[in-house]
């Protein structure tokens, strides 16, 4: 292979294809058409022939198909495994999710192999290797990386920024890659436990009254909650409340709460940290009060309003009364 | 029992910030400096395990400049039993692999049971620096940890990691392991008054690369990438400003949440 070859690691979860894995193959595609490299799609699973429709994409040159031992992702012996395709592949470019099972193990593989790396890439463009930008300071400024020196950078992309892959009009040429992966495991998988039910899902709400870190003090969570009801809204919270256990997980909106959509999402006090706009960037309508003028989430918001939210909360309370 | 605690002294942007005219970083005037807020909870999960054991050591670790002492100075508050901080004027601007790689040789030396980060820093998000570190050390790891049971006796853990869309897996890993620690796991501690007098007088190491038998060219070897340029984010069409007394900015939401619900 060569400089320009790409290397596209898809990712599964419980027998399911994860929807990033089609934006992964899409950025791949791109990056071919600069590049003029092969696109390699590889999937490590326990079962990775179960997935060949589903990655078969037009582009794409070749899926590689690896066998895992273990039933579900287990982070060492993805990293294991990835060790070894890019010792055989020798692919310039590696290209992985910004997702929590990728992050796992992709740094460590950087790590071991001394590959250029970044993570958390918005935008990946090819010019003689590799170029991405990324957020600095909590999204509120971009910076540009390159990575010099490298035969091979791994970058991982945020999911829900590039655009995925269209259907394929044909089963893609596949491969299968035997690895010896037994007895790299360092963990044991015990199960799997959901969210508790608290009889409110966020997820099917129509209007969804948001409050995040803005607001400081437990005891001004009722005054939220009552003013939610009176607009006819379902109550949401970012991270930081339910990390505070003012709030139920089921409540939470972003990355490792619920994505949601509804047709208004009127945030107060939420900043907009990426794992957050994760979770409601595709609200129909989406609405922002906040005190910091250069808060991310202003960066997705349809209307904004730079201005003191418990202030706007008296006015809103005395407005529907 | 020995756990070691990488922790980060991360800038966040005060609200008049200036980029520097080379397009290379920030004016550090506008920086506000505080200890990472993930590492609050890593540093925690370590106090309370040592705690539970009755005996042991932690240990904070930083790269950093002398503006760190103030963070690993609050981390000693706390109830870190020792700091160590690692630098020399070739780390600035390094990035998470440089970093983990220079954190390691800081780690190798103490021989930990476990190694407890942060899932990640609140400035730059990477949330690689504690996998690529467990990369390093070839030990053991599990990223977004948000629940922890150690067994001494067993050397093993039991965890719970946080995934997408609140699922979470149930895990044993055996250790010396490192885990990043995500946050909500635990509910950190402040200091007191008392506690950051007697911290002033707890050991904090101050070393270098070369110190920790670190060459300077294998450390810029693991660095990742290069920062080519600093600038503000294209903003896009960005959202329709509502201006305004707070009454009238109320009154405004009013009128665009009814039309849109009504439509």
């Amino acid at each position: 292979m060569s400089a320009g070859d790409v290397l596209v690691v898809a990712e599964t979860r419980r027998g399911e294809l994860r929807e990033v894995s089609r934006e992964l193959i899409g950025a791949g595609l791109a990056i071919k058409a600069a590049s003029g490299g092969r696109l390699v799609v590889a999937v490590l699973d326990h079962e990775p022939g179960r997935f060949v429709q589903s990655l078969s994409v037009d582009g794409v040159d070749e899926l590689l198909l690896v066998p895992t031992p273990n039933e579900h992702f287990e982070a060492h012996v993805s990293q294991r495994a990835l060790e070894e395709l890019i010792d055989a592949e020798q692919a310039g470019l590696v290209v992985l999710a910004y997702t929590i099972d990728s992050l796992g193990f992709g740094p460590a593989v950087a790590a071991a192999r001394r590959l250029g790396f970044a993570s958390d890439v918005t935008s990946l463009t090819w010019a003689d290797g590799p170029a991405v930008t990324r957020g600095a300071y909590g999204d509120k400024l971009v910076a540009e990386l390159e990575f010099p020196g490298k035969d091979c950078t791994l970058v991982m992309l945020r999911a829900g920024t590039f655009e995925p892959a269209p259907e394929g009009s044909q089963a893609t040429a596949t491969r299968t890659v035997e690895l010896a992966l037994d007895g790299v495991a360092e963990t044991e998988h015990l199960g799997f436990e959901e969210v508790a039910d608290t009889g409110v899902d966020i997820t099917k709400a129509p209007f969804l009254l948001s409050i995040g870190r803005g607001v400081e003090d437990k005891d001004d969570v009722p005054r939220f909650e009552a003013l939610a009801e009176r607009f006819g809204a379902t109550l949401s919270v970012s991270r930081p409340l339910v990390d505070a256990g003012w709030m139920p997980s089921a409540r939470q909106v972003g990355q490792s709460g619920k994505t949601v959509k509804p047709r208004v999402y009127l945030a107060f006090g939420i900043s907009g940290a990426v794992q957050h706009l994760a979770g409601m960037r595709t609200a129909e309508t989406i609405i922002a009060v906040n005190t910091d003028p250069e808060a991310p989430i202003f960066g997705v918001a349809h209307y904004g309003a730079v201005a003191d939210l418990f202030e706007v909360a008296d006015e809103l309370e005395q407005a529907l009364e | 029992m020995k756990i070691v605690v990488p922790v980060k002294q991360v800038a966040a942007l005060d609200d008049e910030f200036e980029l520097l005219d080379d397009g290379s970083g920030v004016d550090p005037d506008f920086l506000e400096l505080d200890l990472n807020e993930w590492d609050a909870f890593s540093l925690e999960a370590a106090l309370q395990l040592r705690e539970a054991t009755g005996d042991g050591e932690v240990v904070v670790v930083t790269v950093g400049d002398d503006d760190a002492d103030e963070a690993l100075r609050g981390c000693l508050a706390r109830g870190a039993d020792r700091a160590l901080r690692i630098w020399d004027e070739s780390l600035d601007g390094a990035d998470p692999l440089a970093v983990a790689r220079v954190l390691a040789a800081g780690v190798e030396r103490e021989r930990p049971d476990l190694v407890l980060c942060g899932v990640q820093s609140s400035d730059a998000v990477n949330g690689a620096t504690g996998v690529a570190l467990a990369g390093y050390l070839q030990m053991p790891h599990v990223a977004v940890v948000k629940q922890l049971d150690f067994d001494v006796a067993q050397s093993a853990a039991t965890v719970k990691r946080e995934l997408e869309g609140g699922l979470v897996e149930v895990l044993r890993v055996r250790t010396p392991a490192l885990l990043t620690i995500q946050t909500g796991i635990n509910e950190p501690r402040y200091a007191n008054l008392r506690a950051i007098k007697q911290a002033r007088e707890k050991p904090l190491e101050v070393s270098s690369p070369g110190e920790l038998g670190l060459d300077a060219d294998l450390v810029a070897a693991a660095a990742g990438s290069r920062r080519r340029e600093l600038k503000h984010p294209e903003r896009g069409e960005g959202a329709e400003m509502i201006d305004g007394s707070p009454s009238e900015v109320a009154a405004r939401i009013v009128e665009i949440v009814r039309e849109r619900m009504s439509g």
